[in-house]
């Protein structure tokens, strides 16, 4: 069962549509925000929720990348290998973070604390090279210009 | 100065970044544009904008009163009308949607209100990419604020954030996305004028066209259309990314050339020299430094073998890899392929093997006409939608200007310009 | 008739096409994937690419446009080339593209031989493989025991996903990922629940779907041997191509008819076949004497049968009778009535069941009512459902109605908008969730349900109130039953204004529901329309694939024969392809055979499958079913068709026609016996050209039922005898079993498979059609044989029944139907069985409250003055308080005369 605070959530989204189906996409992008990725268990609440069946709702969920069909750890790290942070400081700075953390893009830390994921270019590129952790942006990330600045950045994030 | 007139699509921003709350955006004449509207028949605003030349900022640069004009007026049209703001800025090297919509939202939402009443729309979307999550927090206080004081009337207006995907952006996909669907984009003709979302006639503009479109009604075609240095009507956001001294975004009257961009971006970081750059983000062709007194509006630009597109331009100096950069290029748009048909599916996962390939220093001989032969495969007309399209057009132009880079790598079996990004 | 250019030359087409049918319609050789016939343009593939030229002018100077043939209208004036070089070399490239990752295992593939995408690869010229990287691969599902899944070989062309959910209307499917890992198939491993399913096999143009039950006994298309068919497992008559190979039925494709199944069967139909190589099967001959068993030589069962044939004969009138069956042939019951006499020839059908489908016969009989095809169904814009749940009862038709209920929407969203009906996804867009007027009364939920503008829910005397009071709307002046009308005014009047409305109007009922109100009720409907001007179409659907002709024949009721013996009038039955236990209660089936017995009587059975009165008879025959033999059914709508014998014959079985007229010392022949029959019943005369006789020759030659490629020819018998041995001869059909023969176009009742140059996959079809989708050239198969009739009176509807009373602590018992399970030859085949569901009986939640029952309970349904059963109990919502629910099929009840009164008690242990 979805919890009441994401069926009242979806039902205020599902409210400026016309027709129900149409929030699916924000039906999983809220209880991702509330169980950190959709489980098949949780496909099959909000399938049911809707009325639409698991095969309708995971041909969406498997469309989208920001919806995670897998588990994620606590934070996200989404590096943007958009081709203007390419060419100023990506391959650093993933190179850097793979080695802080231990691990290649696409996977999670043993202690679960990151999962390092690729992203589409994120319209911050005359701040290149760019990472967002969560749903924060950080930007003028090159390791060549300041090699420390993303080991602090990651600090907070527990 | 900086002033309503010059820049009316930046002129007043907090230089902290912050977002123009509505006060000062009042202060700064905001919403006259929209009062101008609507002392104004429907139909007569879609005449302005169309007079004003004003093109859209999408990227495929269609007049956008022409774009108004094919939905259906009246009281036997069919309803609701709707407006579907593309505010999904995914194109790499495309920063501009951004900016507006974190400094300047009211701007935004007076051009929709202004386009609500041009079409007679029930209803808008902003569709606005999931990982903007300032620009969102910041739109909603904007669409608090304007329907609280009065300047949504007439129309309901949501936001919606997406949950990724390029092909969000294009134009049909995005109203799939919109419906819950999976993106796939949709047969044209009927465009979405006549049948666009859940089948009823819709608007899709880009953030930035639509912010064109209060000074128009506030000053006037005339003032919008002398504006500009060329035919096309208006001002532009150019930016600048890659390695120059200064990136940066500035608003510039359409036409301002090539070089003069580069210049205001401070040209070149020190030690390296300008090979080449993709004019309007990563699915523009293309130009060499030869191209610097090209203007950058949607007809110059499309002579000298490029498209203008989003007006945010890529640099590539001369030492990093212009074959990783097409590889990393084509690996987005490989990645990003909706799936639906066949050349864009198949063919780019083709040719992102093959350039990675080649950047392993696997290259064979052949391949170079293999790359050729698929951007044919996946170009305009093949294919169902301008994504594929869109890939073939920096590939293209990559292997005719840097052909000798791409036989490097395969004769040498290396990439020469390996440790470039170390 | 639009004129179109194509490299240089003009063609006339017809009007409302889009290039890319167009082209195949005057024989082009223009490849495609994504385009499908019945789904029309979506434009993904890109297989189809042609050249456009805006001019004459155009194709000089700038070579014109790529664009692709099914997205673009074929519209006056419009030039464009298929030979372009550059198309050409497009075409070929999407070849390529598509094989990037298909694995390249066509001989290791179920789908090769028979593969559409085999021959567009042979068509484009595309040979060679240039990628060199690995390929993409994939997990498979298990999709159930009908459906092989291997993902592997997709090219991504959408058609499966677009049949399954836009086509048929299923949920449980869909596309997975994206960019070139697209996945099609379930969210997670499970048996597909679209009853439709099985048309993948055909839908998918590689081999990704593929039929399970063919893997079973796998043989490949080309090396088995075909046969025009017709379905025996419901009333449609949906044409068939039985597959054959070593004497055993292998698979079953779609023949198609564009007057009846078009490119589509149902799952029972496709998979049914499998009850040929049941356990339960009869192979040989037997008798039973004083409780003993033998088997018996073919010609020694002839030596009894036509001993028993001479009794019947030298017996005074009345000592013999003869049972017939609505699921044997036209033939095979004829002969039993000519030799037992037709005072004494009595139809094997559950007495209650026999009153409908005789009421039914006489209303098509009188010509006023217009009984429509399967494809005017399709384009029927309106329609009103009463009783059937058309979905489990006449599976295609449901099938049809789902796309029938797109005419109206596309012709008011899509027409004014210009939007081709066939540019398929614009259109849907266009019309969203919108469908035309359909209306279903039923008595409980059907899979229809999600299109209907409307359901209702009521016992079947309510259901026909419904109808009555429908008919009562349309009829202005004389309000016949006013309570009826009070009672459903509201509902009533909705029905009727869409079906005035509507330019097709279509009523379905049919027997399914036992309830003869509901059928006097369309009746009334039809005639209150017809005064008002239309021209409704009323679709009557029965049970078994010849009720109708079984009640076209004549017979007398069955409860009429059973008492001949009971009253000592009657001291021998021959019962043709029927077990008597599922046509009256087991009780009355049960003592009917003990007097038998009991008078010395003599029992001779004739069928395809053992049961409780097979095993009872003194003689029982090996008759050949359906792909065994050859004979004429008469569909629902009133259509005959012939279906010929698939095996080759085989001493130890043959028709019960055939049987029959043997031990009379004839020689049988089919065409005889239809030359006999249309002599004796004059109204069946038409039925002569539900086939050509066996005689035709076409060209000196009969039609092949072997490909040409049929290999092993020389060798398939050599384990018994290394000499080819002589090929079997078929005196019945015009066909040869061997692959010489007649290599044109045969006439569309002789088609055994689809195969043209260059087209081996199921897409052959397409160059056998006069046009895209139109009939086959020389016309579809079959014949319908009753007409409208001008100015022919309806037929009095008669008095509505009460409205439905529950009574307290007992149930109105009916039948619930099931695709698979409630028909007893499929539900023997070993897929289909598995898929039936275990007898049960249901009720409303409320009802089971009541009572005191919950779900999975072990209950006793006993309908009043029968034997009960104990069964589990399930509880259904949409069911009517005071109703019950049993399957149909379920054998113990299948005789009980249902509806009918009883109890549903709980069971006390060793009650
Ligand atoms: C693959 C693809 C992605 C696109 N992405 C965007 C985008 O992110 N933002 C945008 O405004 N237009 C994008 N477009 C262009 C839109 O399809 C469309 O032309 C535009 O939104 C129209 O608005 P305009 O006329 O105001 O420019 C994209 C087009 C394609 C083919
Ligand atoms: S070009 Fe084709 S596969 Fe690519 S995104 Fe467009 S429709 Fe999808
Ligand atoms: S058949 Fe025309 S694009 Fe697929």
């Amino acid at each position: 069962m979805l919890t009441e605070a994401e069926q009242h959530e979806i039902e205020a989204e599902a409210a400026h549509y016309p027709e129900r189906r149409a929030v699916a996409i924000d039906a999983l992008k809220i209880v991702q925000q509330h169980r950190g990725y959709i489980s098949d268990a949780t496909l099959t609440e909000v399938a049911v929720f809707l009325g639409l069946t698991r095969a309708e709702l995971d041909g969406v969920a498997t469309f989208y990348n920001l919806l995670h069909r897998k588990p994620v750890g606590r934070n996200v790290i989404w590096i943007c290998d958009g081709v203007s942070c390419w060419l100023t400081g990506y391959g650093r700075l993933r190179r850097q973070l793979e080695q802080r953390l231990g691990i290649q893009e696409g996977e999670t830390t043993a202690d679960g604390r990151f999962t390092l994921l690729p992203i589409v270019c994120l319209g911050a590129c005359d701040h290149a090279p760019v990472c967002m952790v969560n749903d924060d942006l950080h930007h003028d990330l090159d390791p060549a210009a300041d090699p420390d600045r993303m080991n602090k950045l990651l600090e907070p994030y527990r | 100065m900086a002033d309503a007139l010059t820049h009316p699509l930046t002129f007043n921003l907090p230089p902290d970044g912050s977002m123009l709350a509505l006060d000062a955006y009042r202060a700064g004449g905001g919403y006259q544009g929209l009062e101008a509207a609507r002392a104004t028949a429907p139909a007569a605003i879609t005449e302005q904008v169309k007079a004003s030349n004003l093109r859209g900022r999408g990227g495929a640069g269609f007049p956008t009163g022409l774009k108004w004009s094919v939905l259906p007026m009246g009281p036997s049209a069919r309803r609701p009308k709707y407006i579907v703001v593309n505010a999904d800025e995914m194109e790499p090297g495309t920063f501009k949607d951004r900016l507006l919509m974190e400094q300047n939202p009211h701007l935004l939402l007076e051009g929709i209100a202004i386009c609500a009443r041009a079409v007679e729309a029930e209803m808008a979307y902003i569709f606005l990419r999931g990982e903007y999550t300032l620009a969102a927090t910041r739109l909603r206080q904007a669409i608090t604020e304007a329907e609280a004081a009065g300047w949504t009337e007439g129309f309901r207006l949501h936001l919606h954030t997406s949950a990724g995907r390029y092909m969000c952006g294009e134009e049909t996909g995005m109203l799939n996305a919109l419906e819950g669907k999976r993106a796939n984009p949709r047969t044209k003709p009927p465009y979405p004028g006549i049948s666009g979302l859940w089948g009823k006639p819709t608007v899709v503009n880009n953030v930035e066209t639509l912010c064109n479109v209060p000074g128009i009604l506030a000053h006037g075609v005339d003032w919008y259309r002398g504006l500009g240095r060329t035919a096309d009507g208006g001002t532009k956001l150019y930016g600048v990314s890659g390695r120059v001294q200064h990136p940066g975004l500035w608003e510039l009257p359409m036409g301002t050339t090539v070089g003069e961009i580069l210049d205001l971006a401070g040209g070149m970081r020190p030690g390296l020299k300008l090979r080449g750059l993709l004019p309007g983000g990563a699915s523009t062709e293309f130009l060499t430094p030869e191209h610097l007194n090209v203007a950058m509006d949607f007809s110059a630009v499309q002579k000298a073998g490029s498209r203008m597109g989003t007006g945010t331009m890529i640099v590539l100096d001369d030492q990093a890899c212009p074959v990783g950069m097409t590889a990393n290029l084509t690996h987005f748009f490989a990645r990003e392929s909706c799936g639906w048909c066949t050349p864009c599916w198949s063919g780019l996962g083709w040719a992102d093997r093959i350039l990675q390939a080649m950047e392993r220093g696997e290259g064979n001989p052949g391949n170079i006409e293999k790359l050729e032969f698929l951007t044919g495969f996946w170009g305009p007309g093949a294919t169902f939608c301008a994504l594929a399209p869109g890939a073939a057009e920096p590939l293209l132009s990559a292997v005719k200007y840097f052909r000798a880079d791409f036989e490097r790598h395969i004769v040498e079996h290396r990439c020469p310009y390996e440790g470039w990004d170390a | 008739m639009p004129k179109i250019h194509i490299d240089g030359r003009s063609y006339d087409v017809a009007p409302g096409q889009n290039l890319l049918e167009a082209c195949l319609g005057l024989g082009f050789h223009l490849p495609f994937f994504c385009w499908h016939p019945a789904m029309g343009s979506v434009g993904a593939c890109r297989q189809c690419a042609i050249k456009h030229f805006k001019d004459e002018a155009d194709a000089k100077a700038n070579g014109g446009r790529l664009v692709m043939s099914c997205m673009t209208a074929a519209e006056e004036g419009i030039r464009i080339s298929v030979d372009d070089p550059q198309v050409v070399a497009f075409r070929a490239s999407i070849i390529e593209g598509m094989m990037l990752h298909h694995p390249h295992d066509c001989p290791v593939c179920d789908e090769g031989g028979h593969c559409h995408l085999q021959d567009m690869t042979v068509m484009t010229g595309h040979n060679y493989r240039r990628y060199r990287f690995s390929k993409r691969t994939f997990r498979n599902q298990y999709l159930g025991p009908l459906i092989n899944h291997e993902m592997n070989r997709c090219i991504q062309c959408y058609r499966c996903v677009r049949y399954y959910r836009e086509y048929a209307g299923g949920a449980d499917f869909n596309a997975f990922g994206i960019s070139d890992h697209v996945f099609f198939g379930r969210e997670r491993d499970g048996v597909l629940e679209n009853e439709f399913a099985g048309n993948l096999v055909e839908v998918c143009p590689t081999g990704v779907f593929t039929d399970a039950t063919l893997k079973q006994h796998y043989t490949r298309k080309w090396d088995l041997r075909w046969t025009p068919s017709v379905c025996p497992h419901c009333a449609l008559g949906c044409n068939t191509s039985p597959g054959e190979r070593y004497g055993t039925v292998r698979a079953v494709f779609n023949r198609y008819n564009s007057a009846v199944n078009g490119y589509f069967l149902c799952d029972r139909g496709r998979f049914g076949y499998e009850y040929l190589s049941s356990p339960e099967r009869v192979t040989l001959a037997r008798q039973r004497r004083d409780g003993v068993r033998a088997d018996l030589t073919p010609e020694a069962a002839l030596a009894q049968l036509t001993q028993a044939a001479a009794g019947v004969a030298a017996d005074p009138p009345g000592r013999w009778i003869g049972i017939g069956s609505p699921r044997a042939s036209m033939e095979s019951n004829f002969a039993l009535r000519q030799l037992v006499g037709a005072e004494r020839f009595f139809a094997g059908v559950e007495a209650h069941e026999w009153e409908l489908d005789t009421r039914i016969a006489a209303i098509l009989r009188q010509g006023a009512v217009h009984s429509p095809s399967l494809g005017e169904v399709e384009r029927c814009d309106a329609a009103l459902v009463l009783g059937e749940d058309l979905t489990q009862t006449a599976a295609r038709m449901a099938l049809s109605l789902r796309q029938a209920m797109r005419q109206q929407p596309l012709r008011e969203i899509c027409d004014p908008l210009k939007i081709p009906h066939w540019l398929d996804h614009a259109a849907r867009e266009a019309i969203q969730g919108e469908h035309g007027p359909l209306f279903l009364a039923t008595t409980a939920a059907t899979k229809l349900d999600d299109i209907a503008t409307h359901t209702w829910r009521a016992a079947p005397d309510d259901v026909a109130r419904l109808g009555y009071a429908v008919a009562a709307a349309l009829n202005l002046d004389q309000d016949t039953a006013g309570t009826v009308t009070a009672e459903w005014r509201a509902a009533a009047a909705e029905v009727a204004d869409a079906l005035l409305a509507a330019e097709r109007p279509l009523i379905v009922t049919g027997v399914s529901s036992g309830n003869r109100g509901q059928i006097e009720a369309a009746l009334a409907i039809a005639a209150a329309l017809a005064v008002r001007g239309k021209h409704p179409a009323v679709s009557f659907v029965l049970p078994e694939c010849n009720t109708l002709g079984l009640a076209l024949l004549g017979a007398r009721p069955l409860p009429e024969g059973m008492d001949m013996v009971r009253f000592g009038l009657a001291h021998g039955a021959i019962v043709v392809e029927n077990d008597l236990f599922r046509r009256a209660p087991a009780e009355e089936a049960k003592a009917f055979l003990a007097q038998l017995d009991q008078h010395g009587g003599h029992l001779v059975v004739l069928d395809q499958i053992r049961h409780a009165t097979a095993d009872a008879a003194e003689l029982l025959l090996p008759a050949a079913g359906v792909t065994e033999g050859s004979g004429t059914l008469i569909s629902s709508e009133g259509r005959a068709q012939r279906f010929f014998t698939v095996a080759a014959p085989t001493p130890n079985r043959a028709e019960s026609w055939s049987w029959l007229e043997a031990a009379q010392g004839h020689t049988p022949a089919l065409d005889d016996m239809v030359a006999q029959l249309c002599a004796l019943v004059p109204e069946l005369e038409p039925l002569r050209q539900a086939a050509p006789p066996a005689t035709l020759r076409l060209a000196g030659q009969k039609v092949a039922r072997e490909t040409h490629r049929f290999s092993g020819r020389t060798s398939i018998d050599a384990a018994i005898e290394v000499s080819e041995p002589k090929p079997p001869v078929d005196p019945d059909a015009p066909l040869s079993f061997t692959m010489e023969g007649y290599a044109a176009q045969p006439p569309a009742a002789l088609i055994p498979y689809f195969w043209s140059p260059g087209w081996n996959s199921p897409q052959a079809q397409l160059p056998y059609q006069q046009r895209i989708n139109a009939p086959l050239r020389g016309g579809d198969a079959g014949v319908r044989l009753l007409e409208q009739v001008a100015g022919s009176q309806f037929p009095c509807a008669g008095e509505p029944p009460p409205r439905f009373e529950p009574k307290a602590g007992r149930w109105l018992i009916i039948r619930l139907y099931h695709l698979f399970g409630s028909e007893v030859l499929s539900g023997l085949g070993r897929a289909v069985g598995s898929l039936a569901p275990d007898a049960y009986v249901a009720l409303n939640p409320a009802d089971a409250e009541r009572a005191g029952l919950k779900e999975g309970d072990a209950v006793r349904v006993e309908p009043d003055g029968r034997r009960g059963y104990q069964v589990p109990l399930r509880l259904l919502p949409e069911l009517p308080v005071g109703v019950a629910g049993v399957p149909a099929g379920f054998a113990a009840l299948d005789g009980a005369g249902l509806p009918h009164w009883g109890t549903v008690t709980a069971e006390a242990p060793h009650a």
